[in-house]
């Protein structure tokens, strides 16, 4: 099957590309030229490598209640995603070969895009032992990383790093020092005081940061830093970079848009609730800067579905997190990119090339001969966030409601059409 | 009688002061009635008023049943640790069940901050905050107010120190938005570690220095010391926590000599305050309890819409 998709903007930033042309897909890869069983206009769309999200909790095994495999792909689609990195953080976890093939044959099975898996850190992501990593790799783990449960032992982070470094493979720090975080349910300042909320302090991340990314320098090991949410996060990760250290990040689109007033804005609705905590304007200013910049390297989702019974409570009871897959587009359109505060190119990197960078992917692309995975964004669409229409299982988001602006139209995945249409 | 312009009674923070005033206003006729013989006015008949209390109290939970009372409702008490809450029930579940037994008010306290709001989400009649977490204590920052204006005249230009543990207390989150709100220059005193991140932007001076909070001082309201938090670290000790924070005879010394002394109870004697000062001419600490059944009769009363006068 070969489709063409003609006259859309195509904004493809690994290759510096941003004119209107046409994309063919032939077959499971971006083609040359040939004559196309089927034509799609897109005239006034932007044509893009289909984007890569490196942190989706799919709660499948499990947690089956709140997302499976074939939901969250599904919504992954409709979000414009063609390639996904589920964490481990499962029951049970995925610590070990046999685990890692079950997630990626039900992705295979089940899953409508491209399914990739993390590897835990650590047996049962209990911090203690190292999980099998190199038979993980071989089973074909992405990635590692204990997500959810922050690696609180150093040496073991240090082994992590040093040990993951023969696959070539990142560790995926959730950097969060527990003593610090304690029982907080926002960010400490202003408005944990006001609000009579414990309070996380902004060093219960950076202290960590600092540890993995010395450790990074110490073993040569590849360490990703997930969820940034501080400015001096950024500054640590810019200057690591500049001595040469492995270390790439990522931004959620919640820590890029919203501060820990929003809890107050929302009256404690536990949708604000997420880890790491909502923080402040020079601290998303600060993360803007680094998207800008190339100090962080992809915008992911954390995607993090709960189910309503896990959120309608009170505010220290809810579990924390947040669903993205199917508002990242609308968001980082009309919020970054119409607002200004992000080039287009910029955030569409930071969808696509960047994170195909962080895992070594041969996608995030649409050079020709490359994977087939494409994704049509209409710019101008107009629509309203309305969980209950989502395709995740989660509705959990605090942009419920938002008026945005850009959504995916198309989105096909290893060449297949896998959404299309109104979402 | 003018109204509040709000359905529920969640916090002070939002409150405009002509309603904190009316509110004060109507506890006077209120505290009228408590001084009667025969202490039952009709006004609320045919209305039911439930607690449900997620925390311990005594005084708290006691006055809004008397206040009831003392208005003719009838009133319900749920304490969770004798209800459904202990075979797990959703706080949702468990207000929307009370609600459906023809409820007309709720009044809750509850471990966790902004367990009142949520509650206020789902069901209809009003919401009164008993206590929610360290957010907020309206009831008791009114009648702190109530209390301070009975027996100063007044509120605005009251020099006001709290003392103690800022950080944990809904009571202080109250007084100050109360106070500040009514013209009250306040300053809040206690350690270090228990004064929360930028308090001063809530319109007050904070300082670790008790003497210097009481310099000059037209009240002082001292906070009780939740012990169990002395496990967390935020203070090495009760002994050490006494002496440096305590409110005692000598300290009392440096506000004005009319100066009113009040706290919340219950009281750790000999720990935050002295049984000397709490027991002396300048306490209304007792004074405080009937005002808070004054003040819950006022609430009442207004958030319900009054019925005929009292």
């Amino acid at each position: 099957m070969k489709l063409l998709i003609r006259g859309g903007r195509v904004v493809d930033p690994g290759r510096a590309v941003d004119r209107v042309m046409d994309v063919l897909i032939d077959g499971d890869r971006i083609g040359l030229n040939g004559t196309p069983d089927r034509v799609v206009d897109a005239g006034g769309m932007l044509v893009v490598p289909g984007l890569i999200d490196l942190h989706t909790h799919l709660r499948e095994p499990g947690f089956e209640y709140k997302e499976d495999i074939a939901s969250g792909t599904r919504a992954a689609a409709r979000g414009g995603y063609t390639t996904i990195l589920a964490m481990a953080n499962t029951q049970p976890v995925i610590d070990n070969r046999a685990a890692v093939e079950w997630v990626l044959n039900a992705g295979k099975a089940r899953g409508v895009v491209r399914l990739l898996t993390v590897g835990a850190v650590s047996k049962g992501q209990k911090g203690e032992e190292l999980a099998e990593l190199g038979d993980m790799i071989e089973g074909g783990a992405a990635a590692f990383s204990d997500d959810g449960n922050p690696v609180s032992s150093g040496e073991l982070m240090r082994c992590a790093l040093l040990y993951a470094r023969m696959g070539d493979k990142p560790v995926i720090a959730h950097c969060e020092d527990r003593s610090l975080a304690g029982e907080g349910l926002m960010n400490l300042g202003y408005w944990s005081t006001i609000l009579g909320l414990r309070g996380m302090p902004w060093v219960a991340e950076t202290a960590m940061v600092a540890r993995d990314l010395m450790l990074a320098e110490l073993t040569g090991g590849r360490l990703h830093l997930a969820h940034l949410s501080c400015a001096r996060s950024v500054e640590m990760v810019k200057e690591a970079k500049a001595r040469g250290v492995r270390v790439t990040a990522e931004v959620t689109p919640h820590h890029l848009l919203l501060t820990d007033e929003a809890v107050n804005t929302y009256r404690f609705d536990t949708d604000t609730r997420v880890n790491p905590p909502l923080r402040g304007e020079a601290d998303v200013e600060a993360l803007l800067q680094g998207v800008r910049d190339g100090t962080i390297d992809a915008i992911a989702t954390d995607h993090a579905p709960h189910h309503l019974d896990d959120k309608e409570v009170e505010y220290a009871y809810a579990l924390p997190g947040i669903v993205g897959l199917e508002t990242t587009v609308g968001l980082v359109m009309s919020r970054l990119v119409d607002t200004g505060r992000l080039a287009l190119g910029t955030a569409i990197r930071a969808l696509t090339a960047g994170p195909a960078q962080v895992l070594g992917l041969d996608r995030g692309t649409l050079a020709p001969g490359s994977p087939a995975d494409v994704t049509v964004i209409d710019p101008a669409r107009e629509w309203t966030c309305d969980p209950s229409r989502f395709a995740s299982k989660g509705r959990n988001t605090p942009f419920k409601g938002w008026q945005l602006r850009g959504q995916a139209v198309l989105t096909v995945a290893g060449g297949e059409v896998v959404h299309e249409g109104i979402a | 009688m003018g109204r509040l312009r709000s359905h529920d009674l969640l916090g002070l923070r939002e409150m405009p002061a002509e309603e904190m005033t009316l509110i004060l206003d109507t506890a006077e006729s209120m505290r009228e009635i408590i001084g009667r013989d025969i202490k039952k006015v009709p006004t609320l008949r045919g209305r039911t008023v439930v607690t449900l209390f997620y925390e311990p109290s005594t005084r708290t939970r006691t006055s809004f049943e008397l206040a009831g009372k003392y208005m003719s409702a009838d009133t319900v008490n749920i304490a969770t640790s004798t209800s459904a809450v202990v075979k797990g029930e959703t706080l949702r579940d468990t207000a929307r069940t009370l609600e459906m037994m023809g409820t007309d008010v709720m009044i809750m306290r509850h471990p966790v901050s902004g367990s009142c709001h949520l509650l206020a989400r789902v069901v209809d009649c009003p919401v009164i905050n008993a206590g929610d977490g360290m957010h907020e204590h309206p009831s008791q920052g009114l009648l702190d107010l109530f209390t301070i204006r009975q027996k100063k005249g007044r509120i605005a230009g009251l020099k006001v120190a709290i003392v103690g543990d800022i950080h944990h207390s809904r009571v202080a989150r109250s007084n100050i938005w109360g106070l500040t709100r009514l013209g009250a220059q306040v300053t809040v005193a206690g350690p270090s570690t228990l004064l929360p991140p930028q308090v001063e932007a809530m319109g007050v001076k904070a300082t670790s220095s008790v003497d210097e909070a009481l310099e000059g001082a037209d009240v002082v309201n001292v906070l009780r010391l939740q012990l169990e938090r002395q496990k967390g670290g935020l203070f090495p000790s009760i002994r050490e926590y006494s002496r440096a924070f305590g409110v005692n005879r000598e300290r009392l010394s440096r506000a004005r000599p009319d100066v009113l002394l009040m706290h919340p109870g219950p009281m750790n004697r000999g720990v935050e305050i002295s049984s000397e000062v709490a027991d002396s001419s300048h306490s209304s600490i007792e004074e405080q309890v009937t005002n808070g059944v004054a003040v819950r009769m006022a609430i009442l009363y207004l958030l319900l819409g009054g019925g005929e006068a009292a």
